[in-house]
Formats: structure tokens, C-alpha cells, sequence
């Protein structure tokens, strides 16, 4: 009988990719399309034994579900994703020992589906088990370690992609750290006007009727269209006074990028700084004015406190938004890993492509899971 | 009342601005000629401003019909007693899955899929599945249980307690999910011109490739008078429907 039809759905799309979809991909050089390997062949000799750590999860949706099946679960799933990744490192070692220098290995569609089914089922196993977020990040963390553990001691060197980073190491680490300086260039400034305006919006309504519309309509407009209506005002800013130009500012690059981070960020950290406020019951507020706290006490002990999960919620939500806005901001020449994933895309290297893409979406999801971490130690402290 | 008239003005007017600039963009040629006067071509002339509109509203309609259909039912399937244990799952996807940014999704289908209209399809779908069965999940488990209880009481079968009761009262939400996707895939839409897809986006990524600004604003202006029309529609739609259950 079937206990667990989560996890049986899962084991079932895992079986049908891995007898359907190509493990790994080959090709005669980095531009072309590969031809398929199928896990079967890519499963040969001592390593594949270590796939018998996927026989729990075949079992798993049976048996009563109690936690400690749970847990068998979560390592099963784990040990798993290392095992994939060892061994398309391996073959694809295999591979580059008897082939050309040009011949590349990429990933297929069964490794990462794979790889996905074995996160939802630790997703899954975690919620049962109902441990709390912090737990449930230490799995992804002890996983990501040993595959980078393995990618340090070169055991994936001739992967497409570890080739592609190797040829510009450099390259990738200068656009991956100025990502994170367009975020942060542009969430400066979001903050520094956005939560002034958010407590002087939440005080006085008309100033709230007044600044929504706009920041929605702002939202509304897709990015690569308020980056491509920036550059015009922007370069003829730079044309007209020479100052401006001299500190950087033209239509392309960093100056509309960041300016139109900053106009998408607002709405977020506007409305959540109200909306936090708001959730201040009016009791409480009278409750402080009684005790004969002044109006600065009162914001600084009470209002703030209770507002803040709700602004660091907003906080979450435009970083997150902001680590995929300044990715299309690569199209102006902002750099970043979009400046990867662009160049990738218009030479039609698949696996350039994804050496932007996986950083980005890592980022993005580092900043969630930080952010939320943080929501809640405040939420704690709070209560 | 006078609110509902005014807005449907502007949205009658911004919709008019925009078929024209769309039919007889070409016509504007002496008025970016001397905003760009140094370009030789500052018109966008590799295909036609609505064949642009076309591909790019028949992309974000085929996918957003997709989306709907299929968040809706996911959404109601996870919500009832035979999908219950798929619902942590289905929440723990939207919720991670919104993290991801749009244009990775969108980059990521290249890779296992290829270049061309097929995979913008497929990212457009698959992420604007997000919202819908998130907010059809909130919508739906926001019924009130008594409501559902009553409707069982008066002797409803539970697909009539569907269709007449929980859905009428889910669809605000449901909508406002709907209304979010189709917003973003429209920009996704736009970005998708570099995966090989044609849509208004294509004149922007060839201008910023080529060096022409006017390209740029010909197709930003459009993308974005495009999304505010979507979202006045969507606005009015909210209005309509608001009045329709007060009836």
C-alpha cells in the first residue's frame, strides 16, 4: 500500500527521466549539440554501487511513515544528489581521457531532474518531520559543501561546465561580485528614501493616495522597457553637462541600471514600512502615550519593533526582485552575471549560459533564505 | 460610478495611443530622425511593429492560457481531501519557484530545450503556473469552512460546492493571481527575444546591439504602454467582477 504518494510521484518522475532523458550530453565541441548518454552507461564500475543509496527512497513510500523513515529519507535523497554529481564528474573525466581537447560534457535533462526530485523529496521528508526553517537549510548547505568539496579536489574539472569557469575565472568572479554591488548600489538608496517616505505615507493619507499609483505603475512596466526608456533621458543628461558624464553617468551602464533598480525597489519597501505600521494596534500606541513616552520614544520602542517583520518581509521581497532585475540589466552594460547569461545566449554556448544562470538563482535564493532567517530571529526577539 | 467611467477613458485612450504608434510607427520617422540624428536608420524596420504585437501577445496568451487552466486545477486539486498531501509540496514549488529570477527560468529552457519561440513558450508557462496556483490555493482555503458546511447542508454534491460556492468566492484572488502572471510574462516576453523568440522586445535587443537608441525607445515604449494597458484591463475586469457578486 502506498503511504506516501508525494514521494512515490517523485521516485516514478526520477525512474521515468533517468530511462528517458540523457544523463549526460557529448559533443565534438562546446558550440554544437551533444548526443545522449543515458545513465545506464554512464553507471559502470565501483562508483555506481553508490546508487543503491537511492533503494531507500524506491522503499520509502511504503512502509508507515513514521519520522525516522522521514529521515532515512533526507540522507537518502542527499547522499543521492552527491552520487549524480560524482558521477557525471567521472564519466565526463573518463570521457576527456580518450577524447579531443574540444570534446565537451554537459549535464542532461535527467541529471537535473534528478537532482530536483531528490530536493523535493528532502523538502517533502522535512515538512513532515515539521522541523524548523533553520534546520531545513542545513541539508542544501551540507550538500552544496561536499559537491564543492569534490569540485575542489578536481574531481569535476572536465564537466562543460567547470571548463567554461575555468577559461574565465577572473571574468566570472569580477561579474559575480559586481552583481552583488548593483544590488546593494541600488538598495542603499531605497532604503534611505523609501522608509521616510513609508512613515510619512503611513501618517498622512494623502500623501499615500498620492505615491501608490505612481510606484505601481512603475512595477507594472517590464524591466527591460524602464531600462530602455532610462537611456534616453539619461544620455542626453550626460550630453548636456559634461559633470555628470565625467561621474559615470550615460544612458548605458551603471546609472540606469541602478536608477531603475531603485524605482522598482520603492514600491516594496514603501508599502511594507506601511503596511508594517500599520499592523501597530492603536491600543498599544495609547498605551505608550499613557505611560508618557513622546512621540519619538514611542516610534523608536514600540512602533518600529512591531512594524519590523513585516518590513523586513518587503526587505526580502525587493532584494530577491533585485538580484533578477539586475540581471536584465546586463542588456544595458551593467555587468553582473547577466552579462554571462547574454553572452551565452547570443553565441548560443549552453553551457556559458548556465554558469550565469545557476550563481544568479543561488544568490537569489541565499538572499530569501537569509533574509527569512532574519525575519524571524526579529519576529522571536519581538515576542 | 464616475471613477469606473474615468478609468475606462484612460484605458480607451491609452489603448488607442498605442495601435496607432503600432500601425504607423514608420510615419514618426522625421521626429526620431531629428531625436537621433545621427543614425542612418531610426525607424525599426526588420519586421513590422504588428507582427511584433502579434508574436509577442500570441506568446504571453498562449502561455497564460496554459498557466491558468492548469494553476487553477492545481491549485483546486491540492485544496481538496484526495490531493491534501501534495499541497505542502505544491506551496514549497510556488513559494521557492517565485524566487527564481524570471529571466533565468527563461535562460535555464535554452539548455534543455533550445533556441526559438518553443522555450519561451515553456518558461513562460511554467513560471506563470507560479502565482495562479499560489493564489488559487490562498483563495480557495480562505472560504470560510461554515459557508462550505451550509452548502453541504442545503444537500450540494461537492462539485456544485465547487463550481457555485468556493470558486465565486476564491475568483478575486484567483484573479489577482492571474493578473500578476500575465504582467510578468509580458516583460519575460520582451527579454525572451534573446532566446530567438519575436515579440516587442526584438527591436530593443537589436538596438541595444547595435548601438540605436531609437530602436530601444520604439520597442520600450511599446512593451510598456502594452503592460499598462494589460493591467487597466485587469483593473476594470476586478470591477466588473466585484459587481457581478454583489449581484
Amino acid at each position: 500500500m502506498i503511504r506516501n504518494r508525494v514521494l512515490f510521484v517523485l521516485v516514478l518522475t526520477g525512474i521515468a527521466a533517468a530511462f528517458f532523458l540523457a544523463f549526460l550530453t557529448h559533443a565534438p565541441n562546446r558550440l554544437l549539440t551533444g548526443s545522449a548518454i543515458p545513465l545506464s552507461q554512464v553507471a559502470h564500475g565501483r562508483l555506481a554501487l553508490g546508487l543503491a543509496v537511492a533503494l531507500p527512497l524506491l522503499l520509502a513510500p511504503f512502509p508507515p511513515q513514521r519520522p525516522w523513515v522521514h529521515v532515512v529519507v533526507i540522507a537518502a535523497a542527499g547522499l543521492l544528489q552527491i552520487e549524480l554529481v560524482a558521477l557525471a564528474g567521472s564519466h565526463a573525466a573518463d570521457l576527456a581521457a580518450i577524447g579531443r581537447p574540444a570534446e565537451r560534457t554537459s549535464l542532461g535533462g535527467a541529471f537535473w531532474i534528478l537532482i530536483l526530485c531528490a530536493a523535493l523529496a528532502i523538502g517533502d521528508a522535512q515538512r513532515r518531520l515539521g522541523r524548523p526553517f533553520l534546520e531545513r537549510v542545513l541539508m542544501p548547505i551540507a550538500v552544496a559543501g561536499i559537491v564543492a568539496f569534490l569540485a575542489a579536489r578536481g574531481l569535476l574539472d572536465q564537466l562543460s561546465l567547470a571548463r567554461e569557469l575555468a577559461t574565465r575565472r577572473d571574468a566570472f568572479l569580477a561579474a559575480a561580485i559586481r552583481h552583488v554591488v548593483i544590488v546593494a548600489a541600488a538598495l542603499l538608496p531605497t532604503l534611505v528614501i523609501g522608509v521616510p517616505l513609508g512613515i510619512l505615507a503611513q501618517r498622512h493619507l494623502k500623501l499615500r493616495n498620492r505615491i501608490f499609483p505612481f510606484l505601481n505603475i512603475v512595477q507594472t512596466i517590464p524591466s527591460i522597457a524602464l531600462f530602455g526608456l532610462l537611456i534616453g533621458p539619461l544620455s542626453a543628461l550626460a550630453a548636456l553637462s559634461p559633470g555628470l558624464a565625467a561621474l559615470g553617468i550615460s544612458g548605458i551602464g551603471l546609472a540606469p541600471a541602478i536608477l531603475a533598480l531603485v524605482l522598482y525597489s520603492l514600491l516594496p519597501i514603501v508599502r511594507n514600512t506601511v503596511a508594517g505600521l500599520d499592523t501597530v494596534p492603536a491600543a498599544i500606541r495609547d498605551a505608550g502615550s499613557g505611560l508618557g513616552m513622546t512621540p519619538r520614544q514611542l516610534f523608536w520602542r514600540v512602533e518600529l519593533p512591531l512594524a519590523l517583520p513585516v518590513f523586513l518581509a518587503g526587505l526580502r521581497i525587493t532584494t530577491v526582485q533585485a538580484i533578477g532585475l539586475a540581471a536584465v540589466a546586463a542588456l544595458i552594460g551593467a555587468g553582473g552575471l547577466g552579462a554571462i547569461v547574454f553572452q551565452g545566449l547570443f553565441a548560443n554556448a549552453q553551457d556559458l549560459v548556465l554558469l550565469g544562470t545557476l550563481p544568479l538563482i543561488a544568490l537569489a535564493l541565499l538572499a530569501d533564505a537569509l533574509l527569512r532567517l532574519i525575519t524571524q530571529a526579529a519576529t522571536r526577539t519581538e515576542a | 460610478m464616475t471613477h469606473h467611467s474615468i478609468l475606462s477613458e484612460r484605458l480607451v485612450w491609452i489603448t488607442l495611443v498605442f495601435v496607432a504608434l503600432v500601425l504607423f510607427m514608420p510615419a514618426l520617422r522625421p521626429i526620431f530622425a531629428w531625436l537621433f540624428p545621427a543614425l542612418d536608420r531610426p525607424v525599426y524596420r526588420l519586421d513590422s511593429f504588428l507582427s511584433l504585437t502579434l508574436a509577442h501577445l500570441a506568446l504571453v496568451a498562449a502561455s497564460s492560457l496554459v498557466s491558468a487552466i492548469v494553476g487553477t486545477a492545481a491549485g483546486i486539486f491540492v485544496t481538496r481531501r484526495s490531493g491534501a498531501e501534495f499541497r505542502g509540496i505544491v506551496e514549497t514549488i510556488v513559494t521557492v519557484g517565485q524566487t527564481f529570477p524570471p529571466v533565468a527560468v527563461l535562460a535555464l529552457a535554452v539548455p534543455l530545450i533550445g533556441f526559438g519561440a518553443g522555450p519561451a513558450l515553456i518558461a513562460l508557462t511554467i513560471y506563470g503556473l507560479l502565482p495562479i496556483v499560489g493564489n488559487t490555493i490562498s483563495g480557495l482555503t480562505s472560504v470560510p469552512p461554515d459557508t462550505a458546511e451550509a452548502a453541504r447542508g442545503i444537500g450540494m454534491r461537492p462539485g456544485r460546492i465547487l463550481l457555485q460556492v468556493e470558486l465565486p468566492l476564491a475568483a478575486p484572488v484567483i484573479l489577482a493571481g492571474v493578473r500578476i502572471s500575465v504582467i510578468i510574462n509580458l516583460g519575460t516576453a520582451a527579454i525572451a527575444s534573446t532566446v530567438g523568440a519575436k515579440s516587442l522586445g526584438t527591436p530593443i535587443i537589436v538596438g541595444l546591439n547595435g548601438g540605436n537608441t531609437a530602436y530601444v525607445l520604439q520597442g520600450a515604449i511599446l512593451v510598456g504602454l502594452l503592460a499598462i494597458i494589460t493591467d487597466l484591463g485587469f483593473e476594470r475586469l476586478v470591477t466588473r467582477l466585484q459587481r457581478w457578486r454583489l449581484v
